[in-house]
């Protein structure tokens, strides 16, 4: 009996210790050490020294915040176009998939099985300015002979929100398909009906602001987009947004709205393969800074300095959202 | 759904109703038509252009039909070795990654004990750095060993070792979160009942415990085989001379992607979705022959 009580209070740490250890040495250590290599000096041929050069960090922030800035921006917007084409989809599996529930979460998730490499390099292919999608439009004379979306912002943002859309899209469904539709029923039952006018306000404003951010980053003016875009929030707002959903259905989405936007935007922040195979220079994020400084030029400090300040800003991030939550709902979430 | 609502209101929102039904019945149809043509595009485009018979070395334009590449997928100098090393490291870090995420999972979702909010933290942050943090941090690690008085060539240079522990550490946490999704709801009375009926904890687990958590690993394995054969940023760090299959596509993309290029992805893609299918039909008849084996 003693015995087996004795087991059952070291079976949980036995079974923890080798994973954990792991991770302790390959991902815990790995990051102190990249703190400790952002305060060397030296080069990789006269070897490094560890000088506590506490000044790299300004420095590398003054340099490089552009790059910064553009990858907030980028994943940003990328969080929340995968987010607009997200819902939609997620909503529509879950609440009139049917009998075609699995067969479209799986060409949700078939992205996947193809690598992350060849699905960007095919919309190099697809985007290419006479490729298959620009090609028709500037042959039926829709579009002038130099427009062109490779190489732009707006080709990164486009890559960026399709190779991350299923993170969206994923946790959301789990979130809506958790939801008691008779709670739905309920609201409609006791007149939670249209939205108006607030919703038709609401969309003309998220839509008109979005619109202009969207325009601007991407190079096509704000106008352009904005305009069209506040319509367009306009029309969702006032006909397809009820009360029924704003008060019932949102609220319970949260979890899966949180976990889908964190799942797009670190990954998004970090990335580098869209700016590098889809962008100009102009559009370069901090990942492709940060791959450069190391396996190009073997800047090791800057590189690390640059990547432990990536690192901490989503950590800081984060650590307040798992206040908010708590670590057992964030994990959880995450499935 | 709507026919909890009153006649009379229906009557007095006639053509809200419609509308709301139109876009019922084909906006939304439409919409989630449009997506999901929007997210297999680019595979569509990858099968198609491994048919292609591109005249000069970059395969970004269509010419000719053609089976070339496909009697001859490993008929690029280098391919061949990249391809078994991305076969032999997602093996391996499968395997290894699934044994140790499992364990997690199993301590996560049965034990009550002290440090389990740090655990499920320590798991999930690796979840929740960027790869390239991912990979840049390991490189730093690799490169400081040098002044550690380790074995040549366990830890520095950097090569097939270092790209193995890399994805063994990235794959952990997801083998963790799908194994102990699948945990969540499960029949502990079984366990008891064959405690009962005296099994031994070494016995119930094998018996019992493991075949019916088994889909949860499966499924967990099919996720860290398939991150560990697609990553490109975390290898990049760790390879050193090293190539796999994404570092070759990545090299050859500068130069000109060979035609086998689209093959092998193609090969990649097609064997992975008859492994979802053909595992989720085996789970179907498993979850049949057990229900009816209960009801007989």
């Amino acid at each position: 009996m003693r015995r087996a009580l004795h087991l059952r209070a070291i079976a949980p740490y036995a079974l923890l210790l080798p994973g954990l250890l792991w991770l302790v040495l390959f991902y815990v250590y790995p990051a102190f050490q990249m703190f400790l290599t952002s305060l060397w000096t030296g080069n990789i041929d006269a070897g490094y020294v560890q000088t506590w050069n506490w000044a790299i960090y300004p420095e590398a922030i003054g340099e490089y915040w552009p790059w910064l800035a553009r990858s907030i921006v980028y994943g940003g917007l990328a969080t929340i176009l995968a987010f607009a084409l997200g819902f939609p989809l997620a909503y529509a599996i879950a609440f009139r998939g049917g009998a075609y529930k699995n067969i479209l979460l799986f060409l949700v998730i078939a992205p996947f099985f193809t690598s992350f490499l060849l699905r960007t390099i095919s919309w190099k292919i697809i985007l290419a300015d006479d490729g298959l999608f620009l090609g028709p439009i500037k042959d039926l004379g829709l579009l002038p002979d130099e427009f062109r979306l490779l190489a732009t912002p707006a080709a990164v943002i486009a890559g960026i929100t399709y190779n991350f859309l299923p993170f969206m899209a994923l946790p959301l469904y789990v979130a809506l398909e958790r939801i008691d539709k008779r709670l739905i029923e309920a609201a409609q039952d006791l007149y939670a009906g249209a939205w108006r006018p607030q919703g038709t306000i609401v969309g003309l404003v998220i839509g008109g602001v979005l619109g202009l951010v969207v325009g601007a980053v991407m190079d096509y003016g704000p106008l352009t987009i904005g305009i069209p875009g506040a319509v367009v929030g306009a029309l969702v707002g006032t006909f397809l947004i009820s009360q029924a959903f704003i008060r019932v259905t949102l609220p319970l989405a949260l979890p899966g709205i949180f976990a889908g936007s964190l799942l797009t935007f670190i990954p998004a922040v970090g990335d580098f393969i869209n700016a590098e195979l889809l962008g100009s220079p102009r559009s370069l994020m901090i990942g492709n800074v940060i791959q450069a400084r190391y396996l190009e030029v073997t800047d090791y400090p800057t590189a690390s300095a640059l990547s432990f300040i990536l690192m901490l800003a989503i950590l800081i991030g984060l650590f307040i959202y798992a206040r908010l939550l708590g670590t057992e709902e964030l994990t959880g979430a995450s499935v | 759904m709507t026919a909890s609502a009153t006649p009379v209101v229906v009557a007095r929102r006639a053509p809200a109703a419609r509308l709301g039904r139109l876009i019922d019945r084909w906006l939304l149809p439409i919409y989630v038509v449009g997506v999901t043509a929007y997210l297999i595009l680019p595979v569509a485009v990858m099968i198609l252009f491994s048919f292609n018979d591109p005249t000069g070395r970059s395969n970004l334009t269509w010419r000719d039909f053609s089976i070339d590449a496909w009697l001859n997928p490993l008929g690029r100098p280098g391919l061949a070795a990249a391809v078994r090393n991305s076969l032999v490291i997602a093996s391996l870090s499968t395997l290894i990654a699934t044994a140790l995420g499992t364990m997690i999972g199993l301590a996560l979702s049965r034990y009550a004990f002290r440090g389990r909010s740090a655990t499920n933290v320590l798991i999930f942050l690796p979840m929740a750095t960027p790869e390239i943090v991912l990979g840049a941090s390991l490189l730093t690690m690799f490169v400081a060993t040098v002044q550690l008085p380790l074995p040549e060539g366990l830890l520095f240079p950097l090569n097939i070792r270092t790209v193995l522990i890399a994805h063994i550490m990235f794959n952990i946490s997801f083998v963790v979160v799908t194994v102990k999704a699948r945990l969540a709801n499960f029949p502990h009375h079984l366990e008891e009942a064959a405690m009962d009926l005296g099994a031994n904890e070494w016995t119930t687990f094998w018996k019992v415990t493991f075949p019916l958590i088994l889909p949860g690993v499966i499924a967990a394995a099919l996720l860290a085989f398939s991150l560990s054969i697609d990553d490109y940023v975390i290898t990049a760090f760790t390879s050193g001379q090293t190539e796999t299959f994404p570092l070759f596509i990545y090299g050859s993309q500068l130069r000109g992607i060979p035609v086998q290029v689209n093959v092998i992805g193609t090969m990649i893609f097609v064997s992975a979705v008859l492994l979802v299918v053909l595992t989720t039909l085996w789970q179907r008849r498993v979850a049949v022959r057990d229900y009816t084996g209960a009801r007989a």
